[in-house]
């Protein structure tokens, strides 16, 4: 069976379960994936599914890709990528994946997205550095403070946490509970926050124990 | 209507009374105590609505014992069993947060008949 499927964050929400508490859940549009390769191991030296999601119009696809597709026979995506399958044999090419086939309510699942950028950022926000005196004469609140020594090693060691670029990158969120899946509209719930702005592309994954 | 909101929407009570700001409401909740199931009344008036379909939220607030109690009822949770509208007020403003600060005679609401 296949390991994963792609989606798209729709948003959050909530739903009550059957004890009638409250549930924090995102919504994501999961599917309907199509294969559109299979990965050999004598061609390719490793054994995987390639994915496509998110139709595209045929004029917007270029002729590489449009040639890599027509293999296929199920229109263009905006989205290819593989993901690791059990037994090849029993998906053939141009099929469809559905949410429901892989993942079923109660499951744990985990999910990776690019996290939303906020851009240069300092060591307060970035790191969760506690900052420096708010008041009694402080003139410094967030900067980052010493970075380390003198003379004696006269260099700042590798790995000191700096204020850089923060976000933008890609998250996995693991553990997160399948609250609910809904076959006809390719949609899954999950519990809690995943990673990425609304309408990001995501890859949902079964959690290897 | 985008995905969303159709996921929301679907579930929603249909069955709710129009609620105003500065109604008086008797909600109805079900608690359960291990195997036992009972209903407990919470009447009070209704400071704050936060809208959001199945999110819907009203802030109810009563006077207890001479002390202000307020609760925030989720309006589509399953344990919220029945709303009853008692009776509207004459109200100017969409969050009765003033009533706060008000104590006895001046916390009451001029009531309008329907």
């Amino acid at each position: 069976m296949i390991k994963g499927i792609l989606g798209k964050k729709l948003g959050m929400s909530q739903i009550f379960n059957e004890q009638g508490e409250m549930i924090p859940v995102t919504l994501i549009q999961a599917g309907p994936c199509f294969v559109m390769q299979k990965k050999l191991k004598d061609r390719d030296g490793y054994e995987a599914i390639q994915l496509g999601f998110d139709p595209k119009k045929q004029q917007r696809v270029n002729s590489p890709l449009k040639g890599h597709q027509d293999k296929a026979g199920k229109g263009y995506f905006y989205n290819l990528r593989e993901m690791k399958c059990d037994d090849l044999e029993s998906l053939e090419v141009g099929q469809e994946i559905k949410v429901s086939d892989i993942f079923e309510k109660g499951e744990i699942i985990k999910v990776s997205g690019i996290s939303k950028g906020k851009g240069f950022a300092g060591v307060t926000k970035r790191h969760n550095f506690g900052g420096l005196p708010g008041s009694h004469g402080s003139k410094i609140h967030r900067a980052t403070g010493s970075i380390g020594c003198s003379a004696d090693p006269s260099r700042v060691v590798r790995g000191k946490r700096m204020p850089g670029h923060m976000g933008n990158r890609k998250v996995t969120v693991k553990g997160l509970e399948v609250v609910e899946v809904k076959a006809e509209e390719n949609l899954i719930a999950v519990k809690g926050a995943v990673p990425g702005a609304k309408g990001q592309v995501i890859v949902l994954k079964k959690q290897e124990v | 209507m985008n995905v969303l909101d159709q996921f929301e929407k679907a579930q929603m009570k249909q069955d709710l009374p129009e609620i105003r700001i500065g109604d008086k409401v008797r909600v109805s909740l079900k608690i359960v105590e291990g195997a036992r199931q009972r209903s407990q009344i919470f009447e009070g008036v209704v400071i704050a609505r936060h809208r959001g379909n199945n999110r819907e939220s009203i802030t109810v607030r009563k006077q207890s014992y001479a002390v202000g109690v307020e609760r925030v009822f989720p309006l589509h949770a399953p344990n919220v069993e029945t709303i009853e509208v008692v009776s509207h007020a004459k109200v100017r403003r969409a969050k009765l947060y003033y009533l706060r600060e008000r104590r006895g005679k001046a916390a009451r609401l001029k009531e309008i008949r329907f």
